[in-house]
């Protein structure tokens, strides 16, 4: 097993839902706290850390900044009825994976509990043998009603509690692997910085509520200026499921994003030294928006040069998201290199047209 | 005997006694592959029966004899089986088909964690992401076809193998939340009772197999085996007691948590014998114990087959009430459970020949 393993697992228990990240953000900050010369929270819960370059400058040092969401889907309480709970969701969650997950329960304390789905004689009667819809599932905390009442209100906070668990093959299923996955990547690329000299300012972000809002994505850049921007997050690996062109080979390499959320000198960038550097890759083409941090940080200002890297994941948005903990290390070992190999001619090549 | 006192002689569940069950709840006993809990079962009762074997179906059977004198044999049956999974077909990749045993509800199934065979291989079934959907997936359960259990890339079980949710046991102080509650709680309570000797009556204790699969084949031939003048299933049943979608009363609630033991008058395989549905419900009221009656209905338990054999054998069933029974977990009160065994306990030790001797 990977060397992040024991990181990445303890993420994967940390709670941290969408504009509620502060579980998660305390663990990653003491993980980088020694890879980076600097630590501090953006205004909207961002965890911005940088690694000062070696370059000298005329003007102001260039900088790269790496985008890896820390924020996690989960549900939310609308109501307390005899004693179980009525949710909605936090970020996109299917309904049909829900019935029988646990779950932490933030109420006055942190209360297990499972989601459950009623008998069906308690359902609308046109809804036999469907998925149970979200309004109609409830949680169960095994406690007395008068406790519940007590203890849980609306508005309250529902975190999966699955544990992650290792499978074959070297990889990883749990819960919130989509993104804590790349956060575990982007800390693999700090190690090796702590190795390596390079000229440009470093800034590796945990962003906050891509899942709702990407308000971390459109934040942190204003705060940084970064001249170069990545977004790594996870993208569909083939599997039951997912077979055509949307999914890509799980443990057998990442994804270099290419569409109109990606400049295309950086694509060629990244994918030229993925191939130099024998590391598998494969091209994923983003059509539209690429529903990652690219997508707001390509507009921040007077907008951003930007690339996505992907993480091939089975399962995604489901308690048993499944990750290659080899892909995860990949990611890391190359956007290390590449930004060592940063230096003050890169900016020239970023343009259009070959011009 | 005293009736003030007679609560206090019932078995009491404590910490030994919950974790014995956490024990037998994370062990792994799907339909026709009982032996991890048939293990626990004979390392618990060998040190306090009077004789214990295991029959040709897997049955484990054990006799604890009367303290004072033998005036009737009385059977308990406690199914040990769960529902679960079995690998089918293998296909590539660490990707396996698989098929239900038992009572699942497919809907149940989607994005769990299992354990397969009989090293406890993690595994998990997935779903299409939710950004991959196409109109109108929302409105159909996923079929089972679709649904593989995933070992990770090169993963390596057998078509043969079980599978059982990966379900951790959990004390949450007035419940108890695991897998395979039914019937782990049966089996539990009927260990307890092993220990506490009837006055007049032999002891005969079932722990059978394949009751989830319809038919208590088990339960059949371990009654035959015991030929007893009576026989109490201990189970667990369906609290269907969740408020409804629109607020509207809840007429099928089958058991409420929290009502107390669950006493069968009549089920979908059993018409419970009627002398010993006024015994029970007699001596619940003399003691004091918490019971309900089961709303008739649906379900069936081990007394569908042991009221047939030989020439019939009274029977009765009496169950702890759970909500999410065969699902990957389900909720009990430990106080409903403590009556279950109190009173399954106490009719027992109060069951005399009279009773079975009135008419029926």
């Amino acid at each position: 097993m990977s060397e992040i393993t024991p990181f990445l697992k303890k993420l994967l228990t940390l709670p941290g839902l969408s504009a509620y990240e502060d579980p998660v953000r305390e663990a990653i900050a003491t993980e980088w706290r020694p890879l980076v010369d600097e630590l501090s929270v953006s205004r909207v819960g961002s965890l911005h850390g940088v690694r000062r370059g070696r370059g000298t400058w005329e003007g102001k040092r260039p900088g790269i900044l790496i985008a890896t969401h820390m924020d996690a889907i989960g549900l939310m309480v609308t109501g307390v009825v005899d004693g179980l709970l009525r949710v909605t969701e936090v970020g996109g969650v299917d309904p049909r994976v829900l019935p029988y997950q646990p779950v932490t329960i933030h109420g006055r304390r942190d209360l297990p509990g499972v989601i459950v789905q009623p008998p069906e004689s308690l359902l609308p009667s046109n809804t036999r043998g469907k998925p149970v819809r979200l309004q109609h599932l409830l949680v169960d905390t095994g406690l007395l009603p008068e406790e519940v009442h007590e203890l849980v209100r609306v508005g309250d906070l529902i975190s999966f509690a699955t544990q992650p668990v290792e499978l074959a093959g070297e990889t990883l299923a749990g819960h919130t692997l989509d993104n804590r996955a790349s956060v575990a990547a982007l800390t693999i690329c700090l190690q090796e910085l702590k190795r390596t000299a390079h000229p440009w300012d470093v800034w590796a972000v945990a962003t906050v509520q891509e899942e709702e809002t990407y308000a971390g994505g459109y934040t942190s850049p204003v705060d940084i200026h970064p001249d170069l921007a990545i977004a790594v997050d996870v993208t569909f690996a083939k599997g039951p499921g997912v077979s055509d062109y949307r999914g890509f080979p799980l443990g057998k390499g990442f994804t270099v994003g290419y569409g109109a959320n990606v400049h295309t000198a950086m694509f060629t960038a990244l994918k030229d030294l993925a191939d130099e550097m024998d590391l598998p890759n494969h091209v994923e083409v983003m059509p539209n928006q690429s529903g990652t941090d690219a997508y707001p940080m390509q507009v921040v200002e007077e907008g951003i040069p930007t690339a996505i890297i992907g993480i091939p994941l089975r399962y995604m948005h489901t308690p048993v998201e499944t990750v290659s903990l080899k892909d995860i290390n990949r990611v890391g070992r190359l956007l290390a290199e590449f930004i060592s190999r940063l230096d003050d001619h890169f900016m020239e090549k970023i343009c259009w047209d070959g011009k | 005997m005293d009736n003030e006192s007679l609560l206090n002689l019932a078995p009491m569940i404590g910490a030994e006694q919950i974790a014995l069950l956490e024990r037998l709840s994370n062990a792994c006993g799907i339909s026709g592959d009982e032996g991890e809990v048939r293990t626990i079962i004979l390392e618990q009762v060998k040190p306090t029966v009077d004789e214990v074997r295991v029959d040709a179906l897997g049955n484990v059977l054990a006799v604890r004899k009367a303290r004072k004198e033998t005036r009737l044999r009385l059977m308990v049956a406690a199914h040990m089986d769960e529902i679960g999974l079995i690998l089918v077909e293998e296909e590539e990749g660490g990707l396996y088909r698989f098929e239900k045993i038992g009572g699942i509800d497919n809907r149940t199934l989607v994005g769990k964690m299992v354990l397969v065979g009989k090293d406890h291989l993690p595994g998990v079934i997935g779903a299409r992401p939710i950004h991959l959907q196409e109109e109108g997936d929302d409105e159909r359960a996923i079929p089972i076809d679709s649904l593989k259990i995933d070992l990770g890339p090169g993963g390596k079980a057998k078509v043969g193998d079980r599978v059982a949710f990966a379900t951790r046991f959990q004390n949450l102080g007035v419940s108890l939340m695991g897998k395979a509650l039914d019937n782990r709680l049966g089996v539990a309570a009927l260990i307890e009772l092993l220990k506490h000797p009837l006055e007049y009556a032999d002891l005969c204790a079932a722990f059978t197999v394949q009751e989830e699969l319809g038919g208590a084949r088990g339960a059949r031939v371990a009654a035959h085996a015991f030929n007893p003048n009576a026989a109490f299933a201990l189970d667990c049943t369906p609290a269907n007691d969740l408020p409804s979608w629109d607020g509207s009363e809840n007429v099928t609630y089958n058991t409420r948590l929290d009502a107390g033991a669950a006493v069968y008058v009549a089920d979908r395989g059993t018409l419970s014998d009627p002398r010993l549905v006024q015994h029970v419900l007699d001596t619940a009221s003399a003691a004091g114990i918490f019971c309900q009656v089961r709303q008739p209905g649906g379900g069936s338990t081990d007394a569908a087959s042991i009221h047939r054999v030989r020439a019939g054998i009274p029977s009765l069933s009496i169950s702890t009430p759970g909500r999410y029974l065969h699902t990957p977990v389900s909720i009990v009160r430990l106080a409903d459970w403590q009556s279950t065994l109190a009173l399954v306990y106490l009719s027992l030790q109060r069951l005399t020949p009279d009773v079975l001797g009135q008419p029926r």
